[in-house]
């Protein structure tokens, strides 16, 4: 028997009783659409998320002070940990491959610009924000690199802040105070926007050693290293420790890759993805179930034409794979349209809904197709083996 | 050439055994008419389905054209129907949701005939019973003559050696019943084997050879 016959007598009995072949069908096809429709949404989470963490480049290594131990304590410890000095970032600054090297200190202080004043964030930074945090410059110019001792009292505004101050003027060359000290607007930030709560367009920037004066800190809060981007990352993170090793003594301070950070939270977001689409199995097990119920039934019901056709010299894998063949015809059927309905929901979402975070996760939609299928047999199989099994003179009798 | 040596057949009910078929012996040869009678329950259609190979035996031999096809896989026993032997049932036993057309094909279809051919071999089928008009209906859609012309049309697709027939005219009025047996016979008179089950005396003495059967023995052949 060809297999080709096999498949048009299977779907010649599917669409004798269209009827309950659509229910059945409608089982699988909701449960597939529910499963890419949910790892569309987990996966459009976890290219947000990983988006809001690579804003600031990817080439970035992050060095903070003190160790974390694994008895929990990093600062309590102060007396064996050296602050992480401004001389410290001029030494990374020397090493190979660095093309930036950015100390960081914030703060919260008062900003006054004439009569207008309120309180926010202050960052103490230097010169290079915009390569390394990939933070153009609106107007005006960043802040210099100056010598740590004798910076200059220039500033840097976000966007929003020179909105707030500055409504209707040009703020570059106009003096502002911060926390009673007086700098002078040298530039303006383009909008980034918040990250992870913080508003970097609420921001004044100033040189990260006269922040430290207003702060009243020894050491900075943080150092940013830029690497070449065809830098290994561990290469340079080794030579950084070596550095920081050999200027402080011991290992007292804790580096983070932007590629560790990157591949925990990736990790954490796929098994969300993952998660969700156990969820979404669960209405395709109830597919599943459907497809079993109505094979059952049919095989019940044709067992006459089952007694028939072995009568007429078909042999038992022909009724095997024809009862077979309905069963993944369902689910194929029910796969597809359940793609299909998904795809329509999401195309249709990203018109309406702009900003949704909705990806297509394109494996795990192959993945669903596939597990129609598969679905399909699964169901289909003790059903078939059932009829197949039947002896062709009692499944004659049938009637 | 079908022969019998010492067939039995016995079934377990409730504990007990029963003898559907005892020590039958029977030779039945090419072109032969012959019609198996006896009240219900003498063990005919036991008989018919031994012959049939739809059933096997609890003990004897059978030999098709020479060859001992007692004890041969299912697949095989069905390989050897599909080929040898065409069956017409009483109830007709059509597919429902097949068009005539297609319930005359299943036999071709069942052995991987090329469906170009299949189509071809239909046509001649149909034209030949007189059902040329009514392909495209569905068995529900024709009358009981017309479904038992489909059946035998079904039944001789695959140019069978051997015609059995359980009760083919048991659902039929008089007259189409008188119909389907000119049909059986005509087939009969060009070298098919025509094997028949009847209760019915009226049709069961017009075949050449009459065997009866009382208590799963044969009481008379002649």
């Amino acid at each position: 028997m060809r297999s080709t016959d096999h498949l048009r007598l299977a779907a010649g009995a599917i669409t004798a009783h269209p009827a309950r072949s659509i229910l059945t069908v409608l089982g699988i096809m909701v449960g597939i659409a529910a499963v890419i429709l949910l790892t569309a949404i987990g996966e459009g989470v976890r290219l947000y998320v990983l988006a809001e963490f690579t804003q600031f480049g990817t080439n970035l290594i992050a060095v903070f002070p003190g160790r974390n131990t694994t008895l929990g304590i990093s600062g309590a410890t102060i007396s064996t940990i050296r602050p992480l000095s401004l001389d410290d970032a001029t030494a990374l600054e020397r090493l190979d491959q660095v093309t930036a090297v950015v100390p960081v200190i914030q703060g919260n202080a008062r900003i006054e610009y004439g009569k207008l004043g309120r309180r926010s964030m202050v960052l103490g930074v230097g010169a290079g924000v915009p390569e390394a945090w990939q933070m153009p410059v609106a107007s005006g110019s960043f802040l210099p690199g100056d010598n740590p001792g004798t910076a200059r009292t220039y500033a840097v505004l976000g966007d929003r802040m020179r909105k707030e101050l500055f409504a209707g003027v040009n703020p570059l060359g106009k003096r502002i105070r911060v926390g009673g000290d007086r700098f002078r607007v040298i530039g303006v930030m383009a909008p980034k926007g918040q990250m992870l709560g913080f508003d970097l367009d609420d921001t004044v920037y100033l040189p990260v050693s006269r922040a430290m004066e207003i702060f009243n800190r020894e050491g900075v809060m943080e150092i940013d290293i830029l690497y070449e981007s065809k830098a290994r990352a561990a290469y340079v993170e080794q030579r950084v420790r070596e550095l920081l090793i050999a200027r402080h003594g011991s290992e007292d301070f804790s580096i983070v890759t932007q590629d560790q950070m990157l591949e925990v939270l990736d990790s954490i977001m796929n098994i969300l993805t993952l998660g969700v689409a156990a969820i979404g199995s669960i209405s395709l097990l109830v597919g599943a179930v459907g497809i079993i119920t109505i094979m059952t039934i049919t095989v019940t019901e044709r067992t006459a034409e089952i007694g028939l056709l072995r009568a007429l010299g078909a042999r038992r894998r022909n009724i095997l794979l024809l009862f077979l063949g309905e069963a993944v015809l369902l689910g194929g059927v029910g796969g597809i349209a359940g793609t299909g309905l998904a795809l329509g929901i999401i195309l249709l979402l990203q018109i309406l809904v702009t900003g949704l975070p909705l990806e297509i996760a394109w494996n795990y939609v192959t993945t669903a197709l596939l597990f129609s299928l598969v679905i399909g047999i699964l169901s289909g199989i003790a059903p078939a083996i059932r009829a197949a099994a039947l002896h062709p003179l009692e499944a004659l009798r049938a009637e | 050439m079908i022969s019998l040596r010492k067939i039995s057949r016995h079934y377990q009910q409730g504990g007990q055994q029963l003898a559907a078929l005892q020590d039958i012996d029977l030779e039945i040869g090419p072109g032969e008419y012959i019609s198996i009678m006896g009240p219900s329950g003498s063990g005919k259609s036991t008989l018919l389905n031994q012959i049939a190979l739809l059933d096997r035996p609890t003990s004897g031999t059978y030999l098709l054209h020479g060859r001992d096809v007692t004890g041969l896989p299912d697949d095989e026993q069905a390989r050897i129907r599909r080929e040898n032997m065409g069956f017409v049932f009483q109830f007709f036993h059509l597919i429902p949701r097949l068009s005539a057309a297609e319930n005359i094909e299943i036999p071709l279809v069942l052995s991987g005939v090329d469906s170009v051919l299949r189509k071809q071999q239909v046509a001649k089928a149909m034209l030949s019973f007189g059902l040329q008009d009514r392909s495209t209906h569905r068995p529900d859609q024709l009358s009981g003559g017309e479904c038992q012309r489909v059946a035998i049309a079904r039944a001789t697709i695959m140019h069978p050696g051997t015609l059995l027939a359980d009760e083919p005219t048991g659902n039929l009025d008089q007259a189409t019943g008188k119909q389907v047996i000119d049909l059986l016979e005509q087939l009969n008179r060009q070298g098919v084997t025509l094997i028949m089950v009847t209760h019915d005396p009226a049709i069961g003495e017009r075949a050449s050879r009459r065997v009866k059967i009382v208590d799963g023995r044969i009481s008379s052949d002649a």
